[in-house]
């Protein structure tokens, strides 16, 4: 019997290293270990041995059955983790594939900017204000100080609707808007974007166009004020290294009044085509309140005074984005729009 | 206005360089525009004069000059100029002599003669030649014969100029004048100022005798100054007074018209030279036009005159049209004799407005309607008259007429004290400017001290000051001659304010960020449009979208009135893009749209809403693992349902129903959306009419929301959450075959109906035409999912609502059941 086991043994052993594959190993298992297999064929076989030598045959039976087993369990693990593997490596796919996008829209550079302006002063605590684009002649230029037949208008040729009704050619109209309707409550904080109309059309003009507006009353707001608000403006939209630079200017509803230029964008100040070769960008017009101004909104510029300031948008985009053509804010080409 | 560096050199005595000056006067509120600098050095160039011509014995169309150039032996220029005579002072360019565009001067053989130069045209002496006078614009250019021989030609034109030109705001208009210019440079730099002294006349006098002046409107003349030069001759300028023009951009015409120029490049007062003898009865009369009179002006033009211009008249009829141009009838000829000057003071706005209404805009016209020094109106008579005088251009006749009849009331408006408060100053500055400095300031402007206390000072400003009339204008003037960039920065010290977007504004925000995040691309369109676009669209009169804002003076008829609709924008929009073969388009634009809505009769402004369009055409091309996927009415619909889900509507709340006589639209394919039953919005394909007329050869769908009518409380705050369930939900499958003309949402709608509050959804998943079914019918088949908040449902259950629902489906709309 001991022969027996021994030959069984070697038997097992030597088919188990040809095994390849689980279902392999599997009918070893059976053939050998299984209820009718050859190893507990032997086991059964015990019954006729000698007494005394039971427990030596069953030890020895049970030490060949264990170290079956055993092998048996590592060649499963191995032969699995082949089988992963193979499998694994049939499933590969083309990763240089083109992605399944959802598709992806646009916002206009325009209202894009306009956001990002509504977003900076916010932050610096200013509501937003809006006010009609029809408007009427008192409030575009009366109620700004610029009187019938005042030079200023020519400043800003209109589309008029009647003698007394125009689209409005700037945002200003709703700070005479907003004052009529606050006054004389402080402090007015607001600024206003929204579309403007000018009866120009040429390569740097567009007879519409989108300007915003800014206005602080308050009591004690001062010029330095103003240099406050429009550099930390600045440095927000354009950069924190930005310098700004006041120049002195005129209009009827500021005063003192001022240009106000931006380092340039693109030179860094060094001096470039864009800039002129002066290092600076102009890009809004600003301004202490005029006190007429404050007047007729209803206020007593003895015990409150005003900033205001305003921006063309389409420069500030063009800037921003490099655009070198007014027009293509205007074209809604698919080509351009696709690029913000 | 242009300022030549030479004449300003003259006027104030300068320690900088152009560039510093220029920089200066910017970044102190006059600023230079850009300075002209002469084209090329010019060297070598001499007065020459021609001593002898003869023929060229070689060629016909040459002649042979004898030149004197003050080097002693005479040079021999060869030239085929047409118009050199003998006698006449020339340019003459010298062998190394270098022209305008680089040309180099040698000598050079010409048909056999050795030409020791060239005579030079004002072309090639870089002259401007639209600002030079006509009659050197062609040959050879001719010196005066005062000019000496063998002056530098450079100096004696001034080639060697440079220019800055001023970009001069409305306030400033005291700075179209060369001597305010030159005050203004000084205040800036300190430079003392020389400006000519004047020979003032005296009033009446024999000039009183010979001609009379009424003012029959005093509120539009304030004063007339009218003198009288006899034994006129007229001539070509002196060379020096010709340069100051052509620098100042105005082109010498004669002795008299230049003088009148020169003054009011000098001073900024236009002024105007009658022929006296061609004014009927000598007189001159300052009225406003009667209907139906007329004046041929100085460019030839016929002009139309209404009550609303004041003119100068004669006895009989206007002779110029006041403060714009004068009348080609009396205008200054070769025949003068006898000049009547005239100086005076309009009103600005009423200059401003004869300017408009003739679209005739002068040199004279743009600084009257700035409304000028009143004092200095005889004092410019009486400097053109010593001009003239000075250069032989005629006899002054003594004294002269000042008609000034509210002379009083004027000169106390001018003389307007203004208080300024030293605090104040500081106040709105935000600075700490001591008094001192500020008095500095003030006194370089010439702003006369009439009180001084402790807090402040009474000022009187120079009367060419006109636009200083208050304590903010002086404060103004201390601020840009401090400098803007030695002012502080700070930030405003009141209460924190808390920046944030209305209600309203908060809706156009989402909806612009959900319409991009659904892949749809923003526009943004002219907000005027053709009217005929509303005729492509078929709109009927009397229809509101036909209420149209109409703007009076349009820049063309394509701009002609403000939309009603954003649809013709975005068909524009479409059109351009499938012109540059981008043909698969989704656009979006958020804007207004106008009505009149009673306006102008019955409302002060129309009325502006905002509005959501959208159009979308062609497809999703496929790609290697979808299919493509069109952009069509179920797409859109499929966006406007994603974006009410978005703003927080529910299913229940928003529905579509089918329209079918909407204009411009498809009548098989248009619904209305409508939340909890009232219209916001359309959607629909457009009408196949209308693209035709668009010449567009794809189908576009498109969409309206009216966003006022879009609840805004809804972005505010979103329905509570509803509870999710443990217990499991039961999907069921329902396949049903019902006559085409039934609409799917009538089934969903009786589906939901009889299912009970545990029917969680109802989605179609599949529609099926074809041969498997009966024609003209289709197969629906829905996945329903029930689910309860309090248990597991069980089979039977689900089973015995689902009968229900069945029986209803097969008794109200005849549906049969699919297996």
């Amino acid at each position: 019997m001991r022969e027996q086991l021994r030959l069984l043994k070697e038997k097992a052993e030597n088919e188990l290293k040809q095994c390849q594959l689980l279902d392999d190993l599997n009918e070893i298992r059976v053939k050998y270990m299984g209820k009718k297999g050859e190893l507990t064929r032997i086991l059964r076989g015990m019954g006729q041995l000698a007494a005394e030598e039971r427990p030596v045959m069953g030890q020895l039976a049970n030490e060949i059955r264990d170290s079956l087993e055993s092998r048996l369990g590592q060649l499963t693990e191995k032969i699995k983790g082949k089988e992963l593997e193979r499998r694994l490596l049939a499933e590969s796919i083309d990763i240089t594939l083109p992605g399944i996008r959802p598709e992806m829209g646009r916002q206009h550079p325009l209202s894009l900017v306009i956001e990002e302006i509504e977003e900076i002063f916010m932050g610096m605590g200013f509501t937003i204000e809006e006010g009609p684009e029809i408007e009427l002649d008192h409030y575009n230029f009366e109620a700004l100080n610029i009187p019938k037949d005042h030079p200023a208008r020519d400043m800003q040729d209109s589309f008029y609707l009647t003698p007394e009704v125009l689209l409005r050619t700037h945002t200003s109209p709703v700070q005479a808007r907003t004052m009529e309707k606050t006054h004389p409550h402080v402090p007015v904080k607001i600024i206003v974007p929204g579309k403007v109309y000018r009866r120009d059309d040429d390569a740097t003009h567009s007879p519409m166009f989108h300007q915003v507006e800014g206005l602080v009353i308050d009591h004690q707001i001062r010029f330095s004020d103003l240099k406050g608000i429009l550099l930390s403006f600045a440095r927000q939209m354009f950069g924190a290294d930005q310098k700004i630079r006041l120049r002195p200017s005129f209009f009827p509803f500021t005063e003192p009044s001022a240009e106000v230029d931006i380092s340039c964008v693109i030179c860094k100040g060094a001096g470039c085509r864009t800039c002129g070769q002066t290092g600076w960008l102009e890009i809004l017009g600003a301004g202490m309140v005029h006190p007429r101004v404050l007047e007729m909104g209803g206020y007593n510029p003895e015990e409150v005074t005003g900033l205001a300031f305003g921006m063309g948008v389409e420069r500030v985009a063009m800037l921003k984005y490099g655009i070198d053509d007014l027009r293509m804010l205007f074209e809604n080409d698919m080509r351009f729009l696709r690029q913000f | 206005m242009l300022v030549s560096w030479k004449w300003l050199n003259e006027l104030v005595a300068l320690q900088k360089t152009p560039e510093e000056l220029a920089e200066l006067m910017t970044m102190s509120g006059v600023a230079v525009e850009g300075i002209t600098y002469p084209e090329i050095e010019l060297k070598n160039l001499k007065v020459g004069l021609i001593a002898e011509i003869t023929d060229h014995p070689q060629a016909d169309k040459l002649v042979i000059c004898q030149l004197d150039v003050g080097e002693g032996e005479k040079k021999v220029i060869v030239t085929g100029a047409r118009n050199v005579r003998e006698g006449q002072k020339v340019p003459v360019a010298l062998p190394g002599a270098v022209l305008t565009g680089g040309k180099k001067i040698e000598s050079a053989e010409l048909r056999g003669i050795l030409s020791e130069g060239m005579l030079c045209s004002a072309n090639e002496l870089g002259l401007d030649v639209d600002k030079i006078p006509a009659e050197q614009k062609d040959g050879i250019y001719l010196f005066p014969a005062e000019v000496a021989i063998g002056t530098d030609v450079v100096q004696v034109l001034k080639l060697d100029d440079l220019i800055l030109e001023l970009e001069l705001t409305p306030n400033r208009a005291d700075c179209l004048g060369m001597w305010n210019v030159a005050r203004e440079v000084a205040a800036l730099t300190g430079g003392e100022i020389h400006l000519p002294e004047i020979n003032s006349s005296e009033e009446g006098g024999l000039c009183a005798d010979l001609t009379k002046v009424e003012i029959a409107n005093q509120e539009l003349c304030s004063r007339y100054v009218a003198r009288i030069i006899k034994d006129i001759k007229i001539a070509p300028s002196p060379l020096w007074l010709q340069q100051r023009l052509i620098a100042a951009g105005v082109r010498p015409i004669n002795n008299v018209v230049d003088v009148t120029n020169y003054v009011m490049m000098e001073m900024g007062q236009p002024l105007h030279a009658f022929d006296y003898d061609l004014l009927q009865e000598n007189r001159i009369v300052v009225r406003r036009a009667e209907e139906g009179e007329e004046l041929v002006t100085l460019d030839g033009q016929l002009r139309k005159l209404n009550p609303e211009m004041l003119v100068i008249a004669d006895a009989a009829k206007p002779v110029a049209i006041a403060g714009v141009m004068g009348g080609l009838e009396t205008e200054v000829t070769e025949q003068t004799k006898t000049i009547l000057l005239e100086a005076a003071a309009f009103n600005g706005p009423s200059i401003r407005r004869t300017s408009h209404a003739l679209g005739l805009r002068s040199e004279a016209s743009l600084r009257f309607e700035k409304t000028l020094e009143v004092e200095q109106v005889r004092l410019a008579a009486d400097r053109t008259v010593q001009l003239l005088t000075q250069i032989g251009a005629g006899v002054a006749v003594e004294g002269c007429i000042d008609c000034y009849p509210l002379q009083q009331q004027q000169q106390q408006r001018e003389k307007q004290a203004i208080s300024l408060r030293i605090k104040r100053v500081n106040q709105i500055l935000g600075t700490t400017i001591s008094a001192f400095t500020m008095e500095m300031i003030l006194k370089a402007l010439q702003i006369t001290f009439l009180e001084k206390n402790r807090d402040g000072w009474l000022l009187l400003p120079p009367s060419y000051r006109r636009d200083l009339e208050s304590e903010i204008d002086l404060i103004e003037e201390i601020a840009r001659l401090y400098d803007y960039e030695r002012i502080p920065t700070t930030l405003p010290e009141g209460v924190t304010t808390q920046g944030m977007r209305t209600t309203e504004q908060k809706l156009r925000y989402q909806l612009r960020k959900r319409m991009v995040g659904q892949g749809l691309v923003e526009v943004i369109n002219y907000s005027f449009i053709n009217r005929a676009q509303l005729d492509f669209l078929g709109i009927p009169d009397g229809a509101p979208l036909r209420d149209t804002v109409v703007i009076k003076n349009p820049l063309s008829e394509e701009q002609g009135v403000m939309r009603t609709s954003l649809l013709p924008g975005l068909l524009d929009t479409v059109k351009r893009n499938i012109n540059k073969h981008n043909k698969n388009l989704k656009f979006f634009e958020l804007g207004k749209v106008y009505f009149a809505e009673g306006f102008p009769e019955q409302s002060k402004l129309p009325v502006e809403k905002w509005a959501l369009g959208v159009v979308a055409t062609g497809k999703r091309e496929k790609s290697w693992a979808y299919g493509a996927e069109e952009y069509d009415f179920f797409y859109l619909k499929g966006v406007v349902e994603n974006l009410l889900t978005g703003l927080g509507y529910t299913e229940n709340e928003y529905t579509f129903a089918a329209v079918r006589d909407l204009p411009g639209l498809h009548p098989g394919r248009t619904a209305s959306i409508q939340i909890k039953g009232k219209e916001v919005g359309v959607l629909g394909e457009v009408h196949p009419l209308v693209l035709e007329k668009y010449g567009i050869d794809q189908r576009i769908t498109m969409v309206n929301l009216e966003v006022e009518k879009l609840a805004t409380e809804k972005i505010m705050k979103k329905g509570l959450v509803v509870p999710i369930t443990k217990f499991p939900a039961v999907a069921r499958d329902l396949a049903i075959i019902v006559p085409e003309e039934v609409k799917t949402a009538d089934v969903t709608a009786l589906i939901k109906e009889q299912g009970n509050e545990w029917l969680k959804e109802v989605r179609l998943f599949d529609l099926y035409r074809g041969q498997q079914i009966k024609e003209n019918s289709k197969s629906l088949a829905f996945s329903l999912t029930w689910q309860a908040p309090d248990k597991t449902l069980t089979d039977e259950e689900v089973n015995v609502l689902h009968q229900k629902i069945e029986a209803a489906l097969q008794g109200k709309i005849g549906a049969g059941l699919r297996r």
